[in-house]
């Protein structure tokens, strides 16, 4: 392998923070192209300034070659899989109307592919092998073509093996055809990703023998006495209950962690600090992709709010944030107006154990303080169980005591705050059944998404380790870890698309799936069966279709369904925003609706790699 | 070692051999925690299941929007076999052995060697199980136990395991057929019970449990026991029928990486009843506390 003689004679040991860190100097050392290796250099100078990352195709006829090129994030050289020798792939600047051409060339020893991520297509351009195409073999080139209909910022990559996870990601950017509606000075792609030196193959193997290996934020012994000690042992033992009983880790907040990952902003370690080059007054338009395999990212830019204008490619009424979280798959377009010399843009971790950085500065060099990492918050009954009424508590069976028993635990101690969150939310959800009683008079049983639980028969069984019956129904919820941070953090419930809905069509049928897993056998499907187990789920063409998604597990999946915008309906059934991928919360129910009018079969699956590759994958066929 | 020191070691492990039997009876309820399941749950899955009960009629079928397609049949399929398989097709191995340690009992007491590793083989669901556990002292194998099973997924957290055990060492070698549980107890309690039909009527049980308590995220506590019963005198083994043998041991373990971790323990033993008895009739100590050194580590 050439690995190998790459690393022939030079055994390295990089310490712990470097591997962290990153090197400053880091990224490809072979076979890139010019343009790349121009940025390299800049980036090996003492101070690190580069505008930009990953060099700029546009045109109507694009041609992208794949093959193995050499990359070194951490101080230990490895073979990465890149799209034009870069990572981040070239990003792809096209234009609304236009017919773009993309021949792809595989110089990779493997079959290999490229999906573009939210753009509408035909089904035979979406780039899936084994559903759209049989795949791009070794040494064959692929030529995708297809009109460009929406404008926005969107990303493409890999959809073969691990490949996404080994470097084949980059941004894509439509420029609307009537001109860009969002004025902005300076335009820079903020594309974040995670870098394993690991064999992603090997990763996804060790998670199957033990599913926390990666998390070293478990609880401990010490933990519980500091509990004892803060709050005594009765509270210390109930806050512990639950999660013992039901054999669930409260800090069980990502499968992959700094313990294999350097997070990366634009293809850059946070030693390297990616640094976007403005001057002082101007407005900044940063598109962020997450373009990870397995992160969610906490992004903020401390002492600078960030007005949120577009989300997953769509424009949304502008809404000022200190801070979004976005898993991958989804993308966030903000301005900002910077105030002083430098800031720094942070993106850590959802599970806490790293992050990545860049910086918006004046001039090349310039640092402003990285903030630390947030203390690693465990996991709420309510990201367990939903809804945490007293009264659907009373209304459940005599037979489970056990859980009226549970309550006055949960009651106490450390999850006093969560809960007054949840009971906030609860209200709300209680004015919501009150419409719905009223709504009951009105003639259409679908205008509102259905409030009853239904599982699936199939997850009774060893596939799932938990079923929700109380889910929560708001969008509201930052989720875990950004809740009542002294933040003002996005939520779903901040979206609203431009200009409503595609089809003022209600939903004319309602399907209802759910999210299931069992963390302990690092399993992961829909409705507790895996891909290969699965049948398609059928939409009919041209129907407009209501999709309810329930998540029985205790992650957060990004949901993407390719081939056909999710527009995510409130609990009440009102538009709240059309997307690609849709972020679905631990014990949460959330509905979109779907036109089904793009015929062919499509990929359906969490975006989160590894659980896509354990089976939380289905297929949609529109006919 | 003297009586008194030997029955409450006895009473000990009767008090922990009933929680194990506990837990596992426990364990195999929940095991087939199916929609039968309602037993006052005892726990919120338990609890869930039971009102599941009643609505099992509302339980969806999960191929209802499949309208008659197949991910390989129906219309803008693929022509020829499905081409797109994940990991839940694909088949994953790991060994792991738990303990391959060094043994010395107290006071310039005699040493050994021991082992206990277990291996799989397959999917998510369904897989091929090695366990295997043995001592060598005095330049040879005194026992061993290698066992050959099906794993089968039952419920989230267990599996059952159905196959064959040989025994081999001093004596005459034995062969069973094996069928357990094994899968983790609320509160995280790792349990491996198996029940032993051998030839001429012979029957064994053999209950483990192991846990783990995590100091810091390297550094782990992990007590563990395990209790051997049998069905009928076995001369050839200096076994008596009943509780026969037990042992409880403490062993602390720092994972330089998650895959590899030295440790230091210490464990006693003890041997109960009519074993006991017959120990003590060849002048053989009933039990022994042994410090210990060792490897856990896995691929």
């Amino acid at each position: 392998m050439r690995l190998m003689d790459v690393l022939a004679g030079q055994p390295r040991h990089p310490s712990r923070r470097r591997f962290v860190q990153g090197m400053a100097a880091g990224g490809l050392l072979a076979g890139i192209s010019p343009v790349v290796r121009a940025a390299f250099d800049v980036g090996s100078a003492p101070t690190v300034a580069t505008g930009g990352s990953a060099p700029v195709l546009s045109g109507t006829d694009i041609r992208l070659t794949i093959a193995e090129t050499v990359a070194n994030f951490t101080g230990t050289a490895r073979v990465a899989t890149t799209i034009n020798g870069s990572i981040p792939a070239p990003t792809l600047r096209l234009r609304e109307g236009d017919t773009v051409t993309l021949r792809v060339t595989n110089r990779l020893p493997v079959a290999t592919s490229i999906h573009w991520h939210g753009i509408i297509l035909p089904y035979q351009m979406d780039g899936v092998p084994g559903i759209s195409f049989p795949g791009i073999a070794p040494g064959a080139t692929f030529t995708y073509r297809f009109r460009l209909e929406q404008s926005g910022t969107y990303w493409y990559h890999s959809h073969s093996g691990h490949q996404e996870q080994t470097g084949m990601y980059g941004a894509i950017i439509v420029t609307p055809r009537d001109g860009e509606s969002i004025r902005a000075d300076r335009d820079y792609v903020v594309q974040l990703s995670d870098w394993t030196d690991e064999d992603p193959q090997r990763v996804f193997a060790k998670l199957k023998v033990q599913s926390d290996y990666y998390n070293f934020s478990k609880p401990t012994v010490d933990d519980f006495f500091r509990d004892v000690s803060a709050d005594g042992m009765a509270a210390a033992l109930d806050k512990r209950r639950m999660w013992n009983e039901m054999r669930m880790n409260p800090t069980d907040l990502a499968d992959l962690s700094a313990a294999t990952y350097t997070y990366l902003m634009n293809g850059t370690t946070p030693a390297g600090n990616w640094t976007g080059l403005f001057r002082p007054g101007e407005r900044i338009r940063l598109r962020f992709i997450n373009g990870a395999a397995n992160s969610f990212y906490d992004v903020r830019i401390p002492d600078l709010k960030m007005t949120v204008v577009q989300s997953d490619g769509v424009n949304v009424e502008p809404v000022s944030v200190d801070e979004f979280r976005f898993g991958p798959g989804e993308t966030y377009d903000v301005l900002v107006e910077p105030q002083g010399d430098a800031h720094t843009i942070f993106a850590q971790s959802m599970d806490r154990s790293g992050y990545a950085r860049g910086t918006l500065a004046v001039r090349a060099g310039l640092e402003a303080p990285v903030p630390a990492l947030d203390k690693v918050e465990w996991l709420t009954m309510g990201d367990m169980m939903g809804r945490m009424e007293h009264g659907a508590m009373a209304g459940m069976d005599h037979s489970t005591m056990n859980m009226q028993h549970d309550m006055p635990g949960m009651d106490h101690g450390a999850m006093a705050m969560p809960m007054q969150h949840d009971m906030k939310g609860m209200k709300h959800e209680a004015m919501a059944m009150d419409h719905s009683q009223h709504g009951m008079m009105q003639a259409n049983p679908l205008a509102k998404p259905s409030q009853k639980v239904r599982h699936a028969r199939t997850e009774f069984g060893p596939s799932t380790d938990m079923r929700v019956d109380m889910p929560r129904t708001t969008l509201d919820d930052p989720g875990i870890g950004l809740r009542d941070n002294g933040r003002r953090v996005l939520t779903m419930a901040d979206l609203a698309t431009v200009g409503g809905p595609l089809d003022k069509r209600g939903a004319e049928r309602e399907i209802e799936l759910h999210l299931t897993g069992n963390m302990e056998r690092y399993t992961w499907s829909f409705d507790g069966l895996e891909f290969g187990q699965s049948t398609p789920v059928h939409f009919r063409h041209g129907e407009r279709v209501r999709v309810i998604l329930q998540n029985d597990t205790m992650m957060t999946h990004p949901m993407h369904m390719h081939g056909m915008w999710s527009e995510l309906e409130t609990a009440d059934g009102g538009f709240q925003a059309r997307r690609h991928t849709i972020p679905v919360q631990p014990a949460q129910r959330l509905s979109f609706l779907v036109n089904a009018d793009a015929v062919g079969r499509w990929a359906w699956h969490c975006h989160l790699m590894f659980h896509m590759h354990a089976g939380m994958f289905r297929e949609v066929v529109v006919a | 070692m003297n009586g008194i020191e030997d029955k409450t070691m006895q009473k000990n492990g009767i008090r922990v051999v009933a929680a194990i039997v506990a837990i596992s009876g426990f364990s195999s309820a929940w095991a087939q925690s199916g929609p039968a399941m309602d037993h006052g749950g005892m726990n919120m899955q338990a609890a869930a299941d039971a009102t599941d009960a009643q609505d099992t009629q509302d339980r969806r079928d999960p191929h209802a929007y499949a309208d008659g397609f197949t991910l390989d049949s129906g219309k803008y399929a693929l022509p020829g076999p499905r081409q797109l398989s994940l990991a839940d097709e694909h088949s994953f191995g790991s060994l792991l052995v738990d303990r391959l340690e060094h043994a010395q009992v107290t006071r310039g007491g005699p040493s050994g060697t021991a082992y206990d590793m277990q291996a799989w083989f397959g999917r998510d669901y369904d897989r091929l199980v090695i366990k295997a556990e043995g001592e060598h002292a005095n330049g040879r194998l005194q026992e061993a136990r290698t066992e050959l099973l099906w794993g089968h997924a039952v419920a989230s957290y267990w599996d059952t395991q159905l196959g064959v055990r040989q025994d081999s060492g001093l004596g005459p070698g034995r062969t069973w057929l094996a069928f357990g549980v094994q899968g983790m107890a609320p509160y995280w309690f790792e349990v491996d019970a198996t029940a032993y039909v051998g030839s001429d009527g012979r029957t064994a049980l053999r209950l483990g449990a192991e846990y783990e308590m995590s100091f810091t995220q390297r550094l782990i506590l992990q007590p563990r026991g395990e209790f051997n019963f049998y069905g009928k005198r076995d001369v050839a083994h200096d076994i008596g029928s009943g509780l026969a043998d037990g042992v409880l041991g403490l062993r602390l373990r720092y994972e330089i990486s998650r895959q590899f971790a030295p440790y230091l323990g210490v464990e006693r033993t003890a041997k109960f009843g009519q074993t006991a008895d017959i120990a003590r009739a060849v002048g053989e100590p009933t039990g022994e506390t042994r410090w210990v050194a060792g490897l856990r580590f896995w691929f």
